[in-house]
């Protein structure tokens, strides 16, 4: 007895569309049984998890956490539309917040209306940078980028520790491992800082993906995308290259993500630490998929991923569970939504025990003939 | 042997009742009848698409029908897998061969059979086989080394060893010079003379009606006709095949000879091979002219794909000279560039390569014009003007009369020769002064072939030159001013129409010199 997957004939657009919510209730479904196998009233359980939406200084922490997943994954889904499996938007986020980070550091008096623009640049030069060593990898010696942007994240990952724990010390913070604050001029506005901490980065997120969406759905580098994507032999018929798709891809990535990765530091944590993100890098991988590649979609995405972190810092302060149950919700909700699109896309078919016999039969006949 | 009534030996070795197999909306086979007698050479004729490959798959167990019966030596059997139509005595020959370029002959013998045989007993038997049936074959060549035709051989080897009663052969001569086929004839017939039966599919009537016993003729999934091909005339097959009269190509001479203006001069043209089963191209010389069709005749595998991506741009040339188009050099710029200077390429491949499977008809014309159109198919920054392309291919869809279920389909919905003609039609949409064409018809139904072939003529007689590469000679007869043939990597001069014939021409495939014709059988053997 085995499972076949045989392809639909035609994908019904109805559950296409659905597919999302679809997975969305099966997540929280299969929340709700872990929730009252781990001995809790889940209904209780699954309303703590989503009560973050429901006040203002909240819904301002989910702008905060959604900001840097759609940058990011807005960035990824070039990438992944182009059949490029860019893994390492995490240490180009670190790079980005690193390099962003060198001005207001190395000169912490400089003191300019022009030192946010200057990060934010620097910042999205870094990531755009450090993406290019898969790319020249790849396009050079042919090596796998999904192995070699991951290695990198580990790289960047101790680069960022070594730089706060050595050279980049704050001088007057008591040994800490990390850089001094930054001045005021080096901080990201707040969008509404009445009701909460949510920063102009929300904007930068929102802005990308619009922006994004018209390149791919309108202009011709969006298609030239699109085709390497689906077909790279038709894409080489139709004059495009390969290798500069590889590096426009992983450098535009990378560049979102450097953004990112500054606008966390300066918006959000307001210097560097050893860490600087809690997996944003390969949280938004998620959020691509769950946006379907689409960078509107990603919004939505990003959204629901950044109350999955805030969820399940809910249901570790008030019910005192593990934080590792925000990661549990993450990885259930990718498998449902590949799962409800490769269902969308095939039907399971049982090859049975009852069909064995039944094909064993003629050949005993044959013998028997014999 | 108690069932005594069963066990007279039965005429028909197959048998096939009202065989049905659905596909979504599409009958593929409906209510299919055929017999085929122990000894007998039966040909299934048909277009692409009228059902002969889901028959067959059916018979072969590698599809499930949705009716129907088989009757196998009179009784009834449920073929449910190529293992079990092996054990019945079912043996085929696919068209598209499934074997391991990096394994000897006699390995890939081996992993069809299920026993565990030693390699060394494998080859032998191979050997026996190879020469009772006048089939020469080395069992310890590396595939990779072999040419189309000797592969052929290993995978009838293997199907023989199986000791079929019946063998399915699809398409086995599209791949092989003539000469090669008639070396074939010949086996099949000592397989008749020891009472196997052979299914034959083929489109080349010629050879049905020189080689078979019955044949079943198959349209739209439906058997429209059992005939003797004997006492039939090749018109009078193909009218049973496409159900309306083939629309005849009209071809005349061109004018002005060697005076015409060189549009495409190819010097010298070597290329290494880039993979490791690739064929290297051997310091080919050509020219074509305006107002001219020159055919590239050759058996696949013979450097063809290798020769386009040169000539086209997608692979780069050592030297700028090798390639000249309308004066020149073009040998170290990419196909766009090729494409300003007027040229057109249509590749073989048409879902990958010529065009993007998942992409809108409209997205397609975009992916071989948005260079050459640019002016009107982009606005500032890059942006695409989907309605002008829009409209553009709508032309197209119109010019070329493809049949299609949507207004602007993906790519992959169309059926192959109506995907072709679209590619075609994005191509003399143009009116490019060069247009470079491999396998133009290769999966076409005949009558988009013949209106293919058509406007591939009336595109060189208004002025401009067309260079084709195919497999399929009749078409190359049908539509070349002069012919020329690669074998190896190499490329003859072309013969002129007047002086090329089917003997010729096959000799040149099979590696034979030009010039050479009396001697050249020992060689080409």
């Amino acid at each position: 007895m085995r499972l076949e997957l045989v392809k639909r004939p035609q994908r019904s657009m109805l559950f296409s569309a659905l597919s999302p919510f679809i997975a969305f209730v099966l997540t929280a479904a299969a929340g709700a049984i872990m929730f009252a196998l781990l001995g809790y009233n889940p209904v209780k359980a699954l309303g703590t998890y989503i009560s973050p939406l429901t006040e203002v200084w909240q819904l301002h922490e989910l702008a905060i956490k959604a900001a840097p997943l759609i940058l990011i994954a807005v960035g990824l889904s070039v990438c992944y539309r182009a059949n490029i499996w860019n893994i390492g938007a995490e240490g180009q986020f670190i790079i980005g917040g690193v390099v962003g980070s060198i001005v207001p550091v190395l000169y912490p008096t400089y003191e300019s209306w022009l030192l946010l623009p200057l990060m934010m640049v620097m910042g999205m030069i870094g990531g755009a940078a450090y993406a290019s060593i898969p790319a020249l990898l790849k396009v050079r010696f042919n090596t796998n980028e999904i192995l070699t942007s991951l290695m990198l994240v580990y790289i960047a990952e101790n680069v960022l520790d070594w730089l706060v724990r050595g050279p980049w010390r704050d001088p007057n913070g008591y040994n800490f491992p990390q850089t001094a604050q930054f001045n005021d001029y080096a901080i990201l506005p707040a969008i509404a800082s009445s009701s909460g901490r949510a920063h102009i980065g929300f904007i930068f997120a929102l802005v990308a993906a619009v922006l994004m969406w018209f390149l791919m759905k309108r202009m011709l580098k969006g298609f030239e995308v699109r085709v390497m994507g689906a077909s790279p032999r038709a894409g080489r018929f139709a004059g495009f290259s390969h290798g500069k798709m590889v590096f426009f891809a992983f450098m535009v990535s990378g560049a979102l993500t450097g953004l990112a990765g500054i606008s966390e530091v300066s918006g959000t944590i307001n210097q560097l630490q050893p860490v600087i993100s809690p997996g944003y890098g390969f949280t938004a991988i998620i959020v691509a998929f769950l946006g379907r590649l689409n960078p509107l979609g990603i919004v939505a995405a990003g959204l629901v991923l950044a109350l999955t972190y805030l969820g399940g810092e809910a249901v570790q302060t008030a019910l005192g569970l593990s934080d590792k149950v925000a990661r549990v919700f993450q990885g259930m909700l990718l498998f449902f939504v590949l799962g409800c699109d490769t269902l969308i896309h095939y039907r399971i078919r049982l090859i049975g025990a009852k069909a064995e016999p039944a094909a064993a039969q003629p050949a005993a006949r044959l013998e028997e003939a014999h | 042997m108690v069932d005594d009534t069963r066990s007279i030996p039965h005429a028909d070795l197959l048998e096939v009742r009202g065989l049905t197999k659905v596909f979504g909306q599409l009958k593929a086979c409906d209510r299919i009848d055929l017999t085929i007698a122990k000894g007998e050479i039966h040909a299934l004729l048909g277009e692409n698409g009228a059902g002969k490959s889901t028959l067959v798959k059916m018979l072969f167990g590698s599809l499930e029908p949705a009716a129907g019966e088989i009757r196998w030596k009179g009784k009834p059997v449920r073929i449910a897998s190529p293992g079990e139509a092996r054990r019945l005595g079912i043996g085929m020959v696919f068209q598209h061969f499934s074997l391991f370029e990096a394994l000897t002959a006699a390995e890939n013998i081996a992993l069809s059979l299920d026993r565990d045989t030693p390699i060394g007993d494998i080859a032998q038997r191979a050997r026996q086989v190879s020469a009772a049936y006048g089939l020469p074959l080395d069992p310890g060549a590396l595939v990779g080394d072999l040419s189309v035709g000797e592969r052929q051989r290993i995978e009838i080897i293997r199907c023989l060893l199986q000791e079929p009663e019946l063998i399915i052969l699809d398409e086995p001569t599209s791949v092989l010079t003539p000469q090669e086929a008639d070396k074939l004839f010949e086996t099949l017939e000592r397989l008749r003379g020891e009472g196997k039966s052979i299914l034959y599919i083929s489109h080349r009537l010629e050879e049905v009606k020189r080689m078979c016993d019955r044949a079943t003729v198959l349209r739209h999934g439906k058997v429209v006709g059992h005939c003797d091909p004997r006492g039939e005339t090749a018109a009078s097959l193909a009218r049973m095949m496409v159900g309306t009269e083939v629309l005849q190509v009209v071809r005349q001479a061109p004018e002005g000879g060697a005076t015409r203006e060189p549009v495409l001069e190819i010097r010298g043209l070597t290329r290494r091979p880039a993979g490791p089963f690739s064929v290297p191209l051997r310091g080919i010389s050509l020219t074509v002219r305006a107002g001219e069709v020159i055919g590239v005749a050759g058996v696949a595998g013979n450097g063809q794909g290798e020769f386009f991506e040169a000539v086209s741009g997608e692979a780069l040339q050592d030297d700028a000279g090798m390639v000249r188009i309308r004066g020149k050099d073009v040998g170290r710029t990419g196909i766009s560039a090729r494409r300003l200077l007027g040229a057109a390429f249509v590749p073989e491949e048409r879902l990958g390569h010529g065009a993007v499977p998942t992409m809108t008809l409209s997205d397609n014309l975009l992916l071989s014009r948005y260079r050459t159109d640019a002016k009107a198919f982009l606005a500032a920054a890059g942006v695409v003007r989907s309605g002008v392309v829009a409209a553009a291919s709508k032309r197209v869809v119109e010019a070329m009369d493809v049949r299609k279920s949507a207004e602007n389909p993906e790519a992959a919905a169309l059926s192959g020769g109506n995907l072709q003609k679209f590619i075609i039609g994005r191509e003399l949409d143009r009116q490019p002064a060069l247009m470079i064409v491999n396998q133009p018809t290769w999966g076409v139904d005949a009558g988009a072939a013949a209106r293919i072939r058509q406007a591939l003529i009336d595109l060189a007689r208004a002025g401009s030159a067309v260079l084709v590469i195919s497999q399929d000679l009749d078409e190359l007869f049908e539509i070349s001013d002069a012919i020329a043939v690669m074998h190896d990597g190499t490329m003859s001069p072309p013969l002129p129409r007047a002086e090329a014939t089917y003997e010729k021409v096959g000799l040149l495939m099979g590696g034979a010199e030009p010039g050479h014709f009396e001697h050249a059988h020992a060689g080409a053997a």
